[in-house]
């Protein structure tokens, strides 16, 4: 079963043969000359707050977080948009922050895991339930997976677990066997919707 | 004894906020000031001599900082058993053989620089399956040995033998037997967080290296070794493991890119990174070992196991790692799995061009359990008797001693057989023949199986010290620092340390801090292995804090008086008209037994007044700041009583304790398409004792996830040497969805004596027998064998058809 991600981003980058062995730098293409890279301001809201970052034509949203933004806690597994490990919220809606150009985030609203929670850094409901429940083994998929379940209690605030499954299953987790996973996105449904403890 | 407050009871982990709110630091999220980055230029032939490396493009690239191949680098190696050179000289032996280093000032220009490398080979013959490799006149893999004598053949100079019982004869007194060959793949550890590492020298030429292990003390020794060889002696090695994105034995084994890392850092004289792409993690961080293994059963006409023949071949790739040594666990299984009173063990290491392999979680156990429990399934057929009742009839007891001289201490195999069955409704399931699923459609039919497993559960002496160790240092506000050498990378370590520190010492897991495993501040740990974390960390704590117990009590006689006193006045300033009950507490701080209980200090004897109840953090202040005063630690170090087997004999008592659980599968397999849908799971496992249920949980619904993965979906493929599936759109890990069915844990607790707090290690446990479990439940529902993990719908159709033919 394929990643299936809502809002993927507005372009998906045409993918280098899929099979073969010569790795890649990383998800980001080597330039190979510097004179062709022409570096862009772009305004955005991260997490709340409106910034300005110099973009490079090669940049992805991910080299953005994790570089001059430094918000470290977006995830790179794969580079590829197959594990979810960078998902972030783009105006609420889940994406793989490597495919998305960073160009082409102008004027949107990025929520990063930095961003969920109190300011007081408490964290948010979803964060907390995973916690509680021991959804979080080595916590590497953690950011991407809570982001993942956050937009979907957005969208199913009632959440049936074929739903849950369904809406976590573009993030990869070596770790859980995504069981206590799928209890603490229950959990968090079950108190947004009153259901207190369960 | 008292009740325990913490140890079994469900608590989330101490290092989950951090983790959910995306502050726990890996690898791939440190920098050092003016950190370059590395690349490794990998091979792109799996065996062919180096004709010329041309760096001079690469060394043009603006921002290179430096560029390494084996013409400027001393001849460098490394390994378990030395056989692999940090950069290739003559040739290379596989398609991720390092040929050339680069570090520049950003990952681009390093890649860039890397991609301008210029190499001439000359492509030679390759082997690329043992069979091939051990055929007469076969290419060498390695023409001579690390000590530059000839070799004469493929075969890894590493030998696992085990003979017991007399086996002819028992073979001939056999009312049945049954013979299979079993196949296993590579696989993927399948780390979220890719392999990485940092290493920087200080301006007195000390090195610190960051890097993704779970041996930080034998890394230590390896790179301290490799500096030395570089002619970099008398230096220190500081190991630090960052946050670890998973391991599951990726980290056994110090890697080449580690040692780039600090070539490269050493001649640019900055800190250098090198963090894998998943593309690079796949193609060229060695995977699981693959085997094939050759087995044979008999039974009498009781169903009692008469003699088992075990003889497995393995894949071990170009360079040899720890992971070769599998044999040395698969041992446990082969003699001592049910028991048998003959049994033979033979396993051939050989070299092939393949990409090395190297350990993961199981470490040789899943892949004879596989076959063991495959073709124990067959000999029950074949005896016309239940497959439970097989398993029960040959059941491990308690106390005793198998072949391999393992001492079995405590033994829940038969209970969780029976759990098992129970749950899966076995006996009525199982009467009759498979039918099929009413109201699915044609061919769809379903079918019960099920395998059980033993693994070390008591640590596993591998190496010449066993041993790991802790140091509690109590600070002036009653907060308990805990260091522990061992590797958390995901499974719960530090839960389980922080919830013994608290139960062991009796102050509040909150008040517990886990320092980070650094070799700087941790005393020695031989690795986190062969589930031996928890097992070891809470085995050690349970000693220091005896010992920091007895300290404070000690202090107590005569610093507590002062302290209650004290306390009463300030209870009196709240409540001027209390009047304290008639009782002397200086006598009794002389002749009384102290006890320290969620962080507070009093008399067993006392009146319960809240004042008698001194708080441990003003307690250690006041013997701390006072002349002669004293602050409290205790550093406890535990070698635990395993010994180092004779691998050639296959003889020695391995573990101080050993795991059993059965695992239970229900599938439905689709005779049209071969597809098979794992309906439930169930697994039972004696653990010993739970530590915490749910970072348990957590361990064992993973391992199944593993498990899953191992029967039905992965593998590694590779055409002469190359990956082909370097990507997880091409390699398929389970995700949410396949991971669907209820899935139902149980545990037996017999309370092992040799474990802390009766607990048993069990983080390799629960993915070892899910494979023959599903498999058996194949054989139930639709009456074919399959002998080859994984099993894919093409192999299941191919079985079928084999069948009707």
């Amino acid at each position: 079963m394929k990643p299936r991600k809502t809002g993927r981003g507005p372009a998906t980058e045409p993918r280098a043969s899929a099979r073969g062995h010569t790795p890649r730098a990383s998800g980001k293409r080597p330039t190979t000359t510097t004179s062709t890279t022409t570096t862009t301001l772009v305004e955005l809201v991260v997490n709340g707050a409106k910034v300005e970052v110099p973009v490079e034509a090669t940049d992805r949203l991910l080299d953005v977080l994790r570089g001059p933004l430094g918000l470290t806690g977006t995830k790179e597994g794969c580079g590829a948009g197959e594990c979810g490990a960078c998902t972030v919220l783009v105006d609420g809606r889940a994406v793989n922050a490597c495919l998305y150009p960073a160009r082409e985030i102008e004027g949107r609203a990025v929520t990063t895991i930095e961003g969920l929670g109190e300011p007081s850094g408490a964290l948010s409901d979803v964060q907390q339930a995973f916690v509680e429940r021991g959804a979080i083994q080595c916590g590497f998929c953690s950011p991407g997976m809570i982001l993942a379940a956050t937009a979907l209690l957005a969208e199913h605030p009632e959440p049936t677990d074929e739903q849950i499954r369904d809406g976590l299953v573009g993030n990869l987790c070596r770790c859980t066997g995504y069981v206590q996973i799928v209890e603490a996105v229950r959990t968090a449904a079950a108190r947004r919707a009153g259901g207190g403890t369960r | 004894m008292t009740a325990r407050r913490h140890i079994g009871k469900a608590t989330p982990r101490p290092d989950g906020p951090d983790k959910a709110a995306g502050r726990a630091l890996y690898i791939h999220d440190l920098a050092r000031p003016g950190m370059l980055y590395g690349k490794v230029k990998f091979s792109e032939h799996a065996h062919a001599r180096i004709r010329s490396i041309d760096t001079a493009a690469a060394e043009r690239v603006r921002g290179v900082r430096a560029v390494l191949t084996a013409r400027n680098t001393p001849e460098l190696r490394f390994g378990f058993l030395r056989d692999n050179l940090v950069l290739k000289r003559d040739k290379v032996r596989q398609f991720r053989d390092e040929v050339a280093a680069v570090a520049a000032v950003d990952p681009e220009a390093a890649a860039e620089a890397v991609d301008r490398i210029r190499v001439e080979y000359e492509p030679l013959a390759g082997v690329f399956t043992p069979e091939e490799a051990l055929r007469d006149g076969a290419p060498l893999v390695h023409e001579a040995d690390p000590q530059g004598r000839p070799r004469r053949d493929n075969r890894v100079p590493l030998r696992f033998h085990h003979e017991s019982g007399d086996l002819a004869a028992a073979e001939r007194a056999s009312r049945h037997v049954v013979e299979g060959t079993f196949s296993t793949p590579r696989i993927q550890q399948g780390c979220m967080g890719t392999a990485g590492c940092i290493a920087e020298f200080d301006r007195r030429g000390h090195l610190t290296i960051w890097a993704k292990t779970q041996i930080p003390f034998l890394a230590q020794r390896d790179f301290t070794r490799f500096l030395a060889d570089l002619g970099l002696g008398e230096r220190d090695v500081r190991v630090i493991v960052p946050t670890l994105g998973g391991a599951f034995g990726s980290g056994l084994d110090t890697h080449a890119y580690e040692y780039l890392a600090i070539l490269l850092a050493w001649k640019a004289g900055r800190a250098v990174k090198i963090v894998y792409t998943r593309e690079e993690e796949f193609a060229c961080l060695s995977p699981r070992q693959c085997t094939v293994t050759r087995i044979a059963q008999g039974c009498d006409a009781e169903g009692r196991l008469t003699f088992r023949r075990v003889d497995v071949l393995q894949d071990n790739g170009a360079y040899t790692s720890w992971g070769a040594t599998y044999p040395s666990v698969m041992m446990v299984p082969v003699t001592s799995l049910y028991r048998v009173p003959a049994v033979h063990f033979d396993a051939q290491i050989v070299y092939t061009n393949n990409t090395y392999c190297q350990a993961m979680r199981g470490y040789g156990n899943p892949e004879v359990n596989w076959a063991i429990e495959s073709n124990l399934d067959d000999l029950a057929h074949a005896a016309g008797i239940d497959p439970l009742e097989v398993r029960l009839r040959n059941c491990n007891e308690p106390g005793e001693v198998t072949p391999m001289g393992l001492k079995v201490g405590t033994c829940g195999l038969r209970e969780c057989l029976e759990r098992t069955a129970a749950r899966l409704d076995w006996p009525a399931r199982r009467a009759g023949p498979s039918k099929p699923v009413a109201g699915v459609g044609t061919g769809k039919r379903r079918g019960l199986g099920l395998a059980s497993l033993c693994h070390v559960g008591g640590s596993g002496r591998i190496y010449r010290s066993d041993a790991s160790g802790v140091v509690l240092r109590l600070d002036d506000f009653g907060f308990v620092h805990a260091h522990y050498g061992g590797v958390e990378m995901g499974q719960g370590l530090h839960s389980v340390l922080t919830l013994a520190v608290a139960e062991a010492l009796g102050v509040r897991p909150e008040k517990v801090i886990v320092g980070p495993t650094d070799t700087a501040h941790c005393p020695w740990d031989v690795g986190t292995h062969a589930s031996r974390g928890a097992f070891m960390a809470c085995t050690a704590v349970l000693r220091a804090a005896d010992e920091l117990r007895r300290r404070i009590f000690e202090l107590a006689r005569a610093a507590y008086p002062a302290e209650a006193e004290a306390a009463l006045a300030r209870h009196r300033r709240r409540d001027p008209e209390y009047r304290p009950p008639d009782f002397d507490v200086a006598e009794a701080a002389r002749s009384g037994t102290f006890e320290l209980q969620d962080g507070f200090l009093f008399l067993r004897e006392a009146p319960p007044e809240p004042w008698l109840r001194v708080e441990l953090a003003r307690f250690l202040r006041a013997v701390h700041f006072r002349e002669g005063g004293e602050m409290l630690s205790a550093e406890s170090f535990v070698d635990p009583p395993t010994q180092l087997p004779d691998f050639e004999r296959g003889f020695g008592n391995l573990s101080a304790a050993y795991a059993y659980g059965t695992q239970g599968a229900e599938v439905e397999v689709d005779e049209e398409t071969g597809e098979v849908r794992v309906l439930r799971l169930v697994a039972v496992h004696d653990v010993g004792a739970v530590l915490n249920p749910q970072t348990l949980a957590g361990q064992m619904y993973g391992a199944l996830a593993q498990g899953l993965g191992y029967a039905l979906y992965e593998e590694v493929l590779s055409e002469r040497g190359r990956i082909l599936n370097p990507d997880f759109r091409d390699y398929k890990l389970p995700t949410a969805h396949e991971l669907g069915m209820p899935i139902e844990l149980e545990f037996v607790e017999p309370d092992e004596p040799a474990g802390p707090f009766g607990a048993k290690g069990v983080g390799e446990s629960g993915l070892v027998p899910t494979a023959p479990a599903i498999a058996n439940a194949i054989h139930d529902a639709v009456g074919v064998r399959l002998y080859d993990l994984p099993l894919r719908p093409e192999r299941v159709l191919e079985a079928l058809r084999k069948r009707r033919v």
